[in-house]
């Protein structure tokens, strides 16, 4: 293992990593408000990759339009999806709405084969995130560096918009006590529905980037990176968005490194998260930043 | 009266078990193998609703680790029916391990050690999974189903991986489902009716409260998790050997998923309503089969859609968490006394 090589992953593993923050802050803000797994969160996510597939391969539009086209649309997922699914079950036993977060998921993936069909499509790269450098014998894929930039861009943003905006206070207040919230005068609905807006958007530009990296498309691709991604979110802290963020990139590089450098385990990679998750519960059940919630069951 | 009463319960379920199982008996000489099929997946499915009412709708730990068992003891039957011909055939890419390329066991038995397994991944997936409450036990338990899911993939030697295994023999029956959906369905109802059963429904209701008045919370759930993953993992046995081929993709949480949807459908709580609903769910599936194939008009032909059915049911389980969140029955239970006071007004 040469340095170059060690280098070579740490970029991979950061790039992946990024990916896995944009969808672990969607859970985490959720989680943080309705203590609710929004299970959808995924296929939200897969959604957002074939709108925009299909804005570039059969209306031909250009990445810069065809991109934030699908992640208008996530967005506008995201808050019908609140809207429909979630809200009318905000009074009842919280397992409901975890049952009915599962409803939803089986239904969008469900519909994206029978709209989309099951057989894989190929997402187009287009030129621009095709490139590769070469930096003193670490190859670096333009989309690599493209990710990591953009994904720091956003971040900087999400922090910023949460801890000093109007909104990012509200959303903080309903986080740490939903009832004495809504009594100072925080419109519960409004800022229910951005938490989703804002999470789903996140989901939707780490959708573009994923189907970039991975160009393949099948209706079941969100489910595997929505469960990693939860992970994620507990692993930082659930309800903490740097916590989120953290969890991401940690998450992101342990895979790329195991999988470089234990071989032999590679195909049980997928389960790693899982222990990760498993075993940062059991020894710090508040994650890496987290905070005490009351678990209410 | 209520002790003359209490004995013709016994009398009228016992002889309805047996009409039952005559009519059983006499479904499996002649009804077509297509029907009978359903009704072993009918009996298979109540199986897993009952059970997953023990964890969920008693006790009320929400547990998504469903699949996880049914591969368990789907695997551990398939291997131990199949015969060392049948398996050095499907083992081609490595050859099987020692003791299990040799062996070959009666069905009886592998489904009573396949029962053994299960209980004993219970007690271990159950020890660390109960520590957590309410959606964090939800992920965690998923999350031992997934590994359990990626270790059968990824162990070539023991589970011939994701190719999965072939030719399994198709012992399960009409008499083997339903005799052991009846035995579930029996000891689930005579263990909620213990004193174990109101320290499960306590615990459901306040955990903290329950401990306070000195109910052993942990083992308490513990052992209901563990009873009901012994009978989940007999069930995979069950399952493997009708289906007749099985590989780790069938045990994603999809399954799982399809158990929420019945007991939900059913009625959290009531083992009624999961025996109904999973006559209904079963039944609504195949009814709507069509969906997925090719409808024919006359000379026009509708395109039928994979999945379409799939649609349709997650579009109802969501109404029915809206609108009829009780489920079939609630939390309300068939009894006999509920049908004499019926026919005795209809009389009246």
């Amino acid at each position: 293992m040469t340095l170059t090589m060690f280098l070579q992953h740490l970029i991979n593993g950061i790039s992946l990593g990024s990916i896995y923050a944009l969808l672990a802050i969607g859970y985490t803000m959720v989680y943080g408000i309705l203590r609710l797994i929004n299970f959808a969160h995924g296929d939200i996510f897969m959604m957002g990759a074939y709108i925009a597939f299909y804005n570039c391969v059969t209306f031909l539009l250009p990445w810069y339009i065809a991109f934030p086209i699908a992640i208008i649309f996530t967005t506008l997922l995201g808050i019908s999806i609140e809207r429909v699914a979630y809200r009318p079950l905000r009074e009842v036993p919280r397992i409901y709405c975890l049952i009915s977060a599962i409803g939803v998921s089986l239904l969008l993936e469900n519909i994206a084969i029978v709209v989309f069909g099951g057989r894989p499509k190929a997402f187009p790269c287009p030129p621009i995130f095709s490139q590769v450098w070469d930096w003193g014998g670490v190859q670096v894929p333009s989309l690599t560096l493209y990710t990591i930039i953009v994904t720091l861009a956003l971040l900087v943003a999400v922090t910023y918009l949460v801890y000093n905006t109007k909104i990012g206070r509200a959303m903080r207040a309903l986080s740490v006590d939903f009832e004495t919230a809504m009594l100072m005068g925080v419109n519960v609905n409004e800022v229910i529905s951005f938490t989703f807006a804002l999470g789903s958007a996140l989901a939707g530009v780490g959708a573009i980037m994923w189907s970039l990296k991975f160009p393949q498309l099948v209706p079941l691709m969100g489910v595997w990176p929505g469960l990693k991604c939860f992970i994620a979110a507990v692993v930082g802290g659930i309800g903490n968005i740097p916590g989120a963020m953290l969890g991401g990139f940690l998450l992101g590089l342990i895979e790329i490194l195991i999988v470089a450098f234990f071989e032999k385990v590679a195909g049980l990679k997928y389960a790693i998260a899982y222990l990760a998750l498993i075993v940062i519960l059991f020894i710090k059940p508040t994650g890496i930043l987290g905070k005490i919630y009351e678990q209410k069951a | 009266m209520g002790r003359k009463n209490l004995l013709n319960d016994k009398i009228l379920s016992w002889i309805s078990v047996a009409l039952l199982m005559l009519f059983l008996w006499w479904a499996q000489k002649h009804l077509d193998p297509y029907l009978r099929r359903l009704l072993n997946l009918i009996a298979i499915n109540i199986i897993w609703a009952v059970t997953f009412n023990l964890i969920y709708g008693y006790t009320g730990q929400f547990s998504l680790g469903h699949a996880g068992f049914i591969a368990i003891g789907a695997y551990v039957t398939a291997l131990l029916t199949m015969s060392p011909d049948q398996k050095a055939q499907n083992f081609f890419l490595a050859p099987c391990i020692w003791p299990l390329n040799k062996i070959q066991m009666p069905f009886l038995l592998s489904l009573i050690i396949a029962l053994l397994i299960g209980a004993l991944f219970g007690v271990l997936i159950g020890i660390p999974s109960l520590q957590f409450r309410g959606d964090y036990m939800a992920i965690v338990t998923l999350g031992f189903s997934e590994i359990l899911r990626v270790i059968i993939m990824n162990s070539q030697r023991v589970t011939n991986g994701s190719l999965g295994l072939k030719g399994i023999p198709e012992y399960t029956n009409l008499l083997w489902s339903w005799g052991w959906a009846i035995i579930v369905i029996y000891i689930t109802r005579r263990l909620i009716h213990s004193s174990y059963g109101r320290a499960f429904r306590a615990i459901q209701d306040d955990e903290i409260a329950a401990e306070a008045i000195g109910i052993r919370v942990f083992s308490h759930k513990l052992f209901a998790f563990t009873v009901a993953s012994m009978f989940v993992s007999l069930s995979g046995g069950l399952f493997a050997n009708l289906i007749g081929t099985i590989d780790p993709n069938l045990f994603s949480f999809f399954l799982t998923y399809q158990v929420v949807i019945i007991v939900v459908l059913g009625g959290v709580g009531s083992i009624t309503g999961s025996v109904l609903a999973s006559v209904l769910y079963v039944s609504l599936f195949e009814l709507l089969r069509p969906l997925d194939a090719t409808i024919k008009i006359g000379s026009l032909a509708l395109p039928g859609r994979p999945g379409a059915r799939m649609v349709i049911i997650s579009v109802i389980f969501i109404i029915v968490i809206f609108f009829y969140r009780q489920g079939l029955m609630g939390s309300k239970e068939f009894s006999w006394q509920w049908l004499r006071t019926k026919l005795y007004r209809r009389e009246a």
